[in-house]
Order: C-alpha cells, then sequence, then structure tokens
C-alpha cells in the first residue's frame, strides 16, 4: 500500500482498498464487499449519529464499490447530507458521489438541487465550482429546470471569478445539449459572445465551446463572433511560441483554443468583411507555413498539437472549399503525411483528403497521390489504416481512374481483413457501375467480386447486375459467355450460380450456336451445380429450366425428365414441389405460343438508384426509416422471373427495386422510365443535382412523382396531385447521412406549413403544400431549404415543379371541331411555335405516355397525317379559363419537330411552347 | 467527447467519466466491448478507430490505457494532447504517477479530471491553474482538519 499522497487520507479506505486488492479470487472479492456493504449499512442504520469524517469514508467506500461493477442500492441520503457539511472535503465526496451515482429519485433531487442553490449562492467560488461541476456531471432535466436561468447570470456578472466562469460556462454547455428548450441566452447573448475577448485565456477556452455549440443551433444570433473568432486566432497564430507562458505546450501556443476557434468558424460561411476575411486566411497560410518549419521539439507531443491545429485548419478550408490556392497546399501537405512515418498522422492524412477529394479546385490534386494510396491499401500493417486507404481511393475514383482503382480493390479483396470485406465489395460494386464506360467491363468485375468474395456479396449486388444485363442489350451475349465460362470452373460460388441460372434462362440462345455451349452443354452444366446449392437458388434454377423449355424445345424431354424425378416432385420443400409441378404441368399442357407468352424474356427494369448504395448508405448509417423500408421493400418485391412461378418468400428472387427506393415513393415507375431513353442506363448515382436543379424542374413537366433534387447528403422527393385549379404537393425530404440535419426549415415565396426543424440521420420527413391557380402563370414557386449537417449551414433554393399545363382538364373533341375551334385561335399572338432538334428517341409509345403526362387529352384519328399528335385541353385558373390545343409533327429523318400552340390567351401559348419543347 | 476510459493492461477499469447520459447496462456494455477492441490492437497501430458512430482515441501510458470517444467532427491529435495533458496533471500531483496512485486516491483523479475537463470539454488548459485549484482544495482540507479537533471536542462536551 503507498502511502496516500496528499490532503487527508482515509485509512480505512485505503486498509479496504488494499483488502480488495489482495483478493485471491473474485469470490473472494465479493465475500469481503458484502462484508464491507453490511458493515456500512449497519453504520448508516445505526443508532449512533455519524460524525463528517465517518460519512464521508463510508460514502467513498461505497463509491468505490460501485466502480468495481458492483450495484449500489443505498447511501444517497448520507451523501446528500455531506453535501450541506460546510467542511470542503465532505462535500466534495458529497458531490463525487451524487456525479457518479445520481438517479432520478425526485425525492433525493430537490434535496440536491438544494444544496446546490445553496452553495450557488455562497460566494464562495471554491463552493460554487464544486456545485457547477456537479450540475454539469449530471446534466439532468430536473437540473436544467432549477438553474438554466441562474447560470447565464453567473457566467456574464462581472464580478465572478474566473474559475467560476469557466466552470459555469461548460455546465451551461451541458445543460443545453440535455434540454435546449431550458436554456436561453437572449439578453445574455452578445456578453456572452464577447467572453471570446476575456483576458483570461482558460476562460476563452472554455466560453468557446458554449459559444460553438450555441451557434450551431442559432447561427444568426451569434455571428459576431465570427469577427472577435477571428481575431483571437490572429493574436495566437502570431505570437512567439513563449508568449502565451502557460497556455503555450510543448511550444505551441495555446492549441486547444487555437482547434476550438477554427472549429467555431466552420459553423459559419466566409466572412463577408473583406478585412475579415483577409486576416483570417493570411491565418490559415501562417499555419500552413508553420508545418514546413522545422519542429521547435522533437517531442511527439509538440507535433501533435502543431498538427491538431493544420488539420483543423484544413477542414475550416474545406468547409469554405472557395480558396483553390489553400485547397491545393493543403492537399500537398496531406500528400507529405501520407508517407509520414506517424501511423496516426497517416491515417488522418487520408481521412482528410477523402473530403479534399470532393472539391473541384482539389479534386485533381488528391488523384496525383494514386500510388501512394494503392500502396497504402497493400501495405499498412494496420486495418483501420487500409480502411480509410480504401475510403480514399472510392473518393478519388472517377472516370479517368476508375479501372485501376477498381483492379486494386479487386486483387486487395483477395486478402482483405474480413471486417471491411462486406464494405469493399459494395465500393467495388458502385464505382464499376457508376464509371461503366463499357458494360463487359462491369459484368467482368462483378463476376469477378462474385468470384474473389462471393461470401460478401449481398443479394443487391447480383440483383444489379442482373437488372443491368436485361437492360442493356449490347452486353447481353457477353454476360451469357462470360458466365458460362465462369460456372465451368469445379467450385464456384453459389451467388455466382444464381447469376448464372438468371442469365442463361434469358440469354442462353445467344450463345447457344456454338456446340461448346449448346442448350444441353448449359443445362447440364447449370444442373451439375444444382444438389450444392440451398433451396432459393434451387427455387431460381428451376424457373431457369422452364425458361430453357421456352428457349430450347429440344432440351424439354430432358427437363421434363428432371422435374419428375422423385427428388422434384416429391421434394419435402413445398416451394421446390410446387415449382416441379407446375413447371412440369405447364410445360405439358401448354401451346407453344401460351408458353412462349408466360415464359417471355424479362422487360427492362425501371430506372432506379442503385440498391447497392441504398445499402452501402445503411451499413454506414442505419437510421430507423431507411432500414424498415429497405426490409419492406425486400417483402413486397415482385418477381424477377417472368414465369408461371410462385414466389414464396424463401424464393422471392425479387426485384431490387423497392430497397433501393428510399423515398418510398411507390407510386409506380414514372411514365418516362417505361422505355430506355438515349442515355445511359446507369443512374448515376452520385450526380449532384445541384447543377441540375433546372433539368429536374422540366423533367416534372410530364409527370407528377419522383426525385427532384438528390445530392450527397439529402433527397428530395416530390408526390403530387392536380384536380382543377387545386393541387396538392407532397415533399420528402430524406436524410441521407447518419447525422442529424438541425435547424431545418424551408421558406416558399408562397405559403406552406412548416416542416420538422430536425431530420435524423437516414430518415425522412415529409411536407404538404397545397396550390391554387388563381391566373395563368410562367415562373415557377421558389422553395428555400436550409439546415445544419455537422455545422455547416446548407442553403438551396429549387424551384417547385409546379407549372401551367397541370392545371389542364382534357378535353376529348372530334376532328371537325378541333379543326374549327383551331381556326378561330387565329390572331398571330395566340399561335406559338417552335422548331427543335429532337432530344430523346422518337418511340411513339414514349410520346404519347409523355403528351398524356401534360394534361390535355390525346385525340386520335384527327390529324390527317397519323405520324403527328394532336391535343386538347382547358387549363383551369380561378380567374378564368383557358383553352389550348396542341399539334405535334414529329420529323423522324431529320430528328426533329414542329410544335405548335394555339391559345385563348397568348402568354398561355408561349409558356407551354417552352415547356415542352424541353420534353422531347 | 463523450466518455473517458482508463484501464488496466488486465482489462480492469481504474476510472469511467461519462459526459452523456446513458444507462448503467449500456455503459457496462460499452466498456467491455472498447476495453476488448483497444486491448487487442498491437502497440505500433494508430491511435484512432472508428467505433460505432464514434471515434476512438487512445494511448498507452505505462500499464494504463487511456481512450477517449470523440465525435464526428472532433480533432482527433487534440484529444491524444488532452490524454496526454491530463497524464501529467496526475503526473505532476502524485509526483511520478504509478497505477496504485489512481487506484487508491480514485476520487483525487476524478476531481484534477473534473478541474480539466467539464462537460467533455477543456475548460482549463493550464497546467499551472489545474494545480492550482486542487491543491487550494486540499489547502481546504488541511485547514478543515486542523478545525477538526477542537470542534469536535466540543461536540463532546455538548456545547455545539
Amino acid at each position: 500500500m503507498p502511502a496516500v499522497s496528499k490532503g487527508d487520507g482515509m485509512r480505512g479506505l485505503a486498509v479496504f482498498i488494499s483488502d480488495i486488492r489482495n483478493c485471491k479470487s473474485k469470490e473472494a472479492e465479493i465475500k469481503r464487499i458484502n462484508k464491507e456493504l453490511a458493515n456500512i449499512r449497519s453504520k448508516f442504520k445505526g443508532d449512533k449519529a455519524l460524525d463528517g469524517y465517518s460519512k464521508k469514508k463510508y460514502v467513498c467506500k461505497l463509491l468505490f464499490i460501485f466502480l468495481l461493477g458492483h450495484d449500489i442500492d443505498f447511501g444517497h441520503m448520507e451523501a446528500v447530507n455531506l453535501l450541506s457539511s460546510n467542511k470542503y472535503t465532505e462535500k466534495q465526496i458529497g458531490y463525487l458521489f451524487i456525479s457518479v451515482l445520481v438517479n432520478s429519485n425526485s425525492e433525493l433531487i430537490r434535496l440536491i438541487n438544494n444544496a446546490i442553490k445553496n452553495d450557488l449562492s455562497s460566494r464562495n467560488p471554491t463552493f460554487m465550482c464544486l456545485a457547477l461541476h456537479c450540475i454539469a456531471n449530471v446534466g439532468s432535466r430536473e437540473m436544467a429546470e432549477a438553474f438554466a436561468g441562474e447560470i447565464p447570470r453567473i457566467l456574464v456578472a462581472g464580478d465572478t471569478m474566473d474559475s467560476v466562469k469557466q466552470s459555469a460556462a461548460l455546465c451551461l454547455l451541458r445543460l443545453y445539449k440535455t434540454s435546449p428548450d431550458l436554456v436561453l441566452m437572449g439578453e445574455w447573448t452578445s456578453r456572452v459572445v464577447h467572453l471570446l475577448n476575456d483576458q483570461h485565456m482558460g476562460v476563452v477556452t472554455a466560453a468557446i465551446s458554449l459559444i460553438t455549440c450555441l451557434s450551431q443551433k442559432n447561427p444568426d444570433e451569434f455571428k459576431t463572433c465570427v469577427s472577435l473568432a477571428v481575431s483571437r486566432l490572429s493574436r495566437i497564430v502570431s505570437s512567439a511560441s513563449t508568449d502565451l507562458q502557460d497556455y503555450t505546450y510543448y511550444f505551441v501556443p495555446a492549441p486547444w483554443l487555437s482547434c476550438k476557434l477554427l472549429r467555431l468558424l466552420q459553423c459559419y460561411p466566409p466572412p463577408e468583411d473583406g478585412a475579415v476575411k483577409g486576416r483570417l486566411v493570411e491565418c490559415l497560410e501562417t499555419i500552413l507555413n508553420k508545418a514546413q518549419e522545422p519542429p521547435k521539439s522533437k517531442k511527439v507531443q509538440h507535433s501533435n498539437a502543431k498538427n491538431a491545429i493544420l488539420f483543423e485548419a484544413i477542414s475550416l478550408i474545406i468547409h469554405y472549399d472557395s480558396e483553390p490556392n489553400l485547397l491545393v497546399r493543403a492537399c500537398n501537405q496531406l500528400g507529405q503525411f501520407l508517407q509520414h512515418r506517424e501511423t496516426n498522422l497517416r491515417y488522418l492524412a487520408l481521412e482528410s483528403m477523402c473530403t479534399l477529394a470532393s472539391s473541384e479546385f482539389s479534386h485533381e490534386a488528391v488523384k496525383t497521390h494514386i500510388e501512394t494510396v494503392i500502396n497504402a491499401l497493400k501495405t499498412e500493417r494496420d486495418v483501420s489504416v487500409r480502411q480509410r486507404a480504401a475510403d480514399l481511393l472510392y473518393a478519388m475514383c472517377d472516370r479517368s481512374n476508375a479501372k485501376q482503382i477498381v483492379a486494386e480493390m479487386l486483387s486487395y479483396l483477395e486478402t482483405a481483413d474480413y471486417s471491411i470485406r462486406e464494405e469493399m465489395v459494395l465500393k467495388v460494386a458502385i464505382l464499376a457501375e457508376k464509371y461503366a464506360v463499357d458494360y463487359s467491363w462491369y459484368v467482368d468485375t462483378i463476376l469477378n467480386l462474385i468470384r474473389i468474395a462471393g461470401d460478401y456479396v449481398s443479394e443487391e449486388v447480383w440483383y444489379r447486375v442482373i437488372q443491368i444485363v436485361i437492360n442493356r442489350d449490347d452486353v447481353q451475349g457477353y454476360a451469357a459467355k462470360t458466365v458460362f465460362e465462369a460456372l465451368q470452373a469445379p467450385a464456384c460460388h453459389e451467388n455466382m450460380v444464381k447469376v448464372g441460372g438468371y442469365i442463361l434462362g434469358e440469354f442462353g440462345n445467344l450463345i447457344a450456336g456454338d456446340p461448346r455451349s449448346s442448350p444441353l452443354v448449359q443445362f447440364n452444366l447449370l444442373h451439375s451445380k444444382f444438389h450444392l446449392c440451398s433451396v432459393p437458388t434451387r427455387a431460381l434454377l428451376l424457373s431457369a429450366y422452364i425458361k430453357f423449355i421456352n428457349l430450347f424445345p429440344e432440351t424439354k424431354s430432358t427437363i421434363q425428365e428432371v422435374l419428375r424425378s422423385d427428388s422434384q416432385i416429391r421434394n419435402s420443400d413445398v416451394e421446390l414441389q410446387q415449382r416441379a409441378v407446375e413447371y412440369l404441368k405447364l410445360s405439358s399442357i401448354a401451346s407453344t405460343d401460351v408458353l412462349a407468352t408466360v415464359l417471355e424474356e424479362m422487360p427492362p427494369f425501371p430506372e432506379r438508384e442503385s440498391s447497392i448504395l441504398a445499402k452501402l448508405k445503411k451499413k454506414k448509417g442505419p437510421g430507423a426509416v431507411s432500414v424498415n423500408e429497405l426490409e419492406e421493400g425486400k417483402r413486397e418485391g415482385g418477381e424477377l422471373n417472368g414465369g408461371g412461378e410462385r414466389g414464396g418468400d424463401s424464393s422471392a428472387i425479387s426485384t431490387p427495386s423497392p430497397s433501393a427506393d428510399l423515398l418510398g415513393l411507390r407510386a409506380g415507375p414514372p411514365v418516362t422510365a417505361a422505355a430506355p431513353s438515349a442515355g445511359s442506363l446507369l443512374v448515376d448515382v452520385f450526380s449532384e443535382a445541384g447543377s441540375g436543379s433546372l433539368a429536374s424542374y422540366f423533367q416534372f413537366v410530364c409527370k407528377n412523382n419522383g426525385v427532384l433534387f438528390e445530392n450527397q447528403l439529402l433527397q428530395i422527393g416530390i408526390k403530387s396531385e392536380y384536380r382543377q385549379n387545386l393541387g396538392r404537393m407532397y415533399l420528402f425530404y430524406g436524410n441521407k447521412t447518419s447525422v442529424q440535419f438541425v435547424t431545418f426549415t424551408t421558406t416558399l415565396n408562397v405559403q406552406a406549413k412548416p416542416v420538422e426543424p430536425l431530420i435524423e440521420g437516414g430518415a425522412q420527413v415529409q411536407q404538404v403544400i397545397n396550390i391554387e391557380c388563381l391566373t395563368d402563370f410562367s415562373d415557377a414557386p421558389l422553395l428555400n431549404i436550409k439546415f445544419r449537417y455537422g455545422g455547416a449551414l446548407q442553403n438551396l433554393t429549387l424551384k417547385l415543379p409546379v407549372t401551367i399545363n397541370k392545371f389542364f382538364q382534357p378535353t376529348e373533341m372530334a376532328s371537325h371541331d378541333f379543326f374549327q375551334r383551331w381556326k378561330q385561335l387565329s390572331l398571330p399572338q395566340q399561335e406559338a411555335q417552335k422548331i427543335f432538334k429532337a432530344n430523346h428517341a422518337m418511340d411513339t409509345e414514349v410520346l404519347k405516355a409523355k403528351l398524356l403526362g401534360l394534361g390535355m387529352a390525346l385525340l386520335e384519328n384527327v390529324d390527317p397525317n397519323p405520324e403527328n399528335f394532336v391535343c386538347a385541353g382547358v387549363i383551369q385558373t380561378k380567374a378564368q379559363q383557358v383553352g389550348s390545343l396542341l399539334r405535334l409533327e414529329p420529323n423522324a429523318q431529320a430528328q426533329m419537330y414542329r410544335l405548335t400552340v394555339r391559345s385563348s390567351k397568348d402568354t398561355v401559348s408561349k409558356r407551354l411552347c417552352e415547356l415542352l419543347a424541353e420534353q422531347f | 467527447m463523450q466518455f473517458m476510459l482508463l484501464f488496466s493492461r488486465q482489462g480492469k477499469l481504474r476510472l469511467q467519466k461519462w459526459y452523456v447520459p446513458l444507462c448503467d447496462k449500456e455503459k457496462k456494455k460499452i466498456t467491455r466491448e472498447l476495453v476488448q477492441t483497444v486491448l487487442a490492437r498491437k502497440p505500433k497501430m494508430c491511435s484512432f478507430l472508428e467505433w460505432r458512430d464514434l471515434k476512438i482515441v487512445y494511448k498507452r501510458y505505462a500499464s494504463l490505457y487511456f481512450c477517449c470517444a470523440i465525435e464526428d467532427q472532433d480533432n482527433e491529435l487534440i484529444t491524444l494532447e488532452i490524454i496526454h495533458r491530463y497524464v501529467e496533471l496526475l503526473d505532476k500531483y502524485f509526483g511520478s504517477v504509478c497505477e496504485l496512485d489512481i487506484i487508491f486516491n480514485f476520487e483525487k483523479a476524478y476531481f484534477i479530471l473534473d478541474e480539466f475537463l467539464l462537460g467533455g470539454e477543456a475548460q482549463e488548459t493550464s497546467k499551472k491553474n489545474v494545480l492550482k485549484a486542487i491543491e487550494q482544495a486540499d489547502l481546504l482540507q488541511e485547514d478543515a482538519k486542523e478545525a477538526e479537533t477542537p470542534r469536535s471536542v466540543l461536540e463532546e462536551i455538548g456545547l455545539t
């Protein structure tokens, strides 16, 4: 037992601790503790009143026992008694016990609060600090109710001691975190902000944490802190290493305060005031310069403190994302760290570069380090560092380096740690899809993925490759050939069998001409895997077999024999048995025509966000809603194989699509998706919709539901319905991250119901907007969205896709009436005409669907030229009704359209013409 | 910072400080999980790791591991130096601190921590100021002790 070093020792306590340490076994320890507990209990219950010292000693023993991991259910009262002792030492132990062991026994809380109140008003700074520490440690709502009003006063009072101010600031911070509604700064705001100017560095250090937290929630009220923070930072950064005396840490002036100042600035956009901004840029440059200076000490503490400031400065530079020069310098600095001998620095550099990679200014600079990062992925000994390297490769990947990065990630997968394999697989799958220039590369990559890490390939991944192969007819033959080859490996992963079965069932005919892969060879190859597979895979294979019967009549008898065998038709698994029975029956009684219809090739899938991405998101941040959605989506999933099969749960070869639908917009695929448009079928899952917001606005002219906006943080979905001159729009704000969005607000230049101010990570909130069309209009309502994500203010303005055509009532009319009305609207200003080039394939069905989506009646047999389309409708506004007629003349040879609109009101003709010219 | 844990190489918890409200069961679960994770790491590995949605910063001093959980936007390196400063404070107070000092004077370790960090944020980073506050408290204890003797005598003869 060491001599008790300082203060007054409690001999009994020390003896007890020694006893416990000398216990040879857990049982002996428990026995000793129970003996002590019994002793303390009897002392507390005994007739003889205990003196303060004994009480303190026993309370302290209880605390020790609790910290060993045992439950303590008494002694609280004695601890509360100690609070009102006027001996510091007893009070202190009482407070410690309360801080560690508080429970919400209301009777006690009242007593505790009473004692705290006395100490707070005692004007004894040490007592005040003890009381404040206790509030900060417990931080319960009851305490907030009792003291949230009093503490701000203590914090800003002129005569409060510095140490008390420090405690008060952080105490308030803790209460604000638990009960923000109870902590109202109001009149104190400006005095709190001015604590940044306090002479005492400790006061500034404590106060800035409070100010940062408050600024995140109420940026406008606290925005004066920016210039104060900049000047404080500037003074620290330019001071010599010894100026700040005890606040200098290993030759680095005030590292904690510097980091906190830089952190506070990240709550705001770059300062508007030129002078302030200039001063700040100067600070950032100085910090970057200092990183290049030789170290003032060899101690790791020196470099850590210095680099802590550097990393925080880089975070600020990334947050501003507006100073290309600083961004590139930051990137170069991090590049040096990538090869540093300190593992910690390499780790942080990789992490920080990930965010730099997403800035347009530094993306290219980050890419120059690709070899180093690949090397890190291969050689780092610490899995968490390798994980960061993989993240960075993923972040720096673009079209130019995708092949290299995907190849490296694939080869790393062969030896990767189990803990990160699944995530790696998802990342490879996403990159391969996103940057696929030729789809054979995509197919190769995914099949390699299954070969290398089949166990980690989730359903979403193989669903997706099938979706893409179905939708791209130019890759189907290649896919069939490749899976056929892959299946020839003696041991191949079950996921490979699934993909192989599905693809050969659909497209086996494309390779059947080669005798080496004739129908029977294909079938025998698939069937050789059958017995090693699980029930769901076997069910899928049975579906493939029936598809074979349709594709290759010559395999019919062989396959029927297989289906008829006892192991199929009498299979104990009800799903397999049912399939076998039904497929056998189908193949024997249905005519070739019926068979061909039932077993027709799968139609293309509607375009959707990749479900793999949804999966990665889910992995990164499980938000309650999205997880439910995903699971629900799986249950609801339809069948991928269009045959006469029954989709039992285990066989659910579900389309992955609903699970991709994070927003839950299940209103069926948008009409435009019915046929693939000319562009890539792969939805660019990460596309920054920010710049495309105008495009997405036009995209809603002919449809009412869909995704209006999407970036890495937020997805906004829309569902809307219109009748006469009224409409209702549902906006769904989905948080794609794992972090809360706070102070989420939307403003519309027309009225809207307020939206929930907080969106949990992964969750989604809904806002309803009621719309009434008063008169015709051209400008869209503007929707402004603001929220905080991680401290950074996000601001977004979008055009709401409310267009005049939404208020169309279709009007059916005969040819004669149409041309009569057409002639009536013959004033030159009533007509608007546009001739434009086709942007999409000139598919009649797509055009029809779009015109119907426009809201007018599509009139058949009206125009003498059957290639042309004519439509009629009346726009309903509160003020008037505007009749409109439309004629669209496609010229397939020239790939041009001529669009003519006539309306009773000139502005309407013009507007309709503008809107429609973007649609075809 | 969300919490700080001190534990020995054998996995015995020596100090725990929670800055977010959690129930005892959850605290025990977190502790168990983290102690295991950190002890399994090799000496040359980096001091940071991702754990749930938090970042763990840890460092070993002799037989003791100091382990902090910080949030996503918090600074890892400065947290590492928070740990170091706390070690320096303990060292200065106890005079080359060892694990036993912290076991036998656990209440002091808590008091020092409260002066240095409050609510999970640095309250006072000056070594001098923190130690001054603690020594002042110790002086008060000495005073109290001196005052104790005559008073208890008075108590005994029933004069209070």
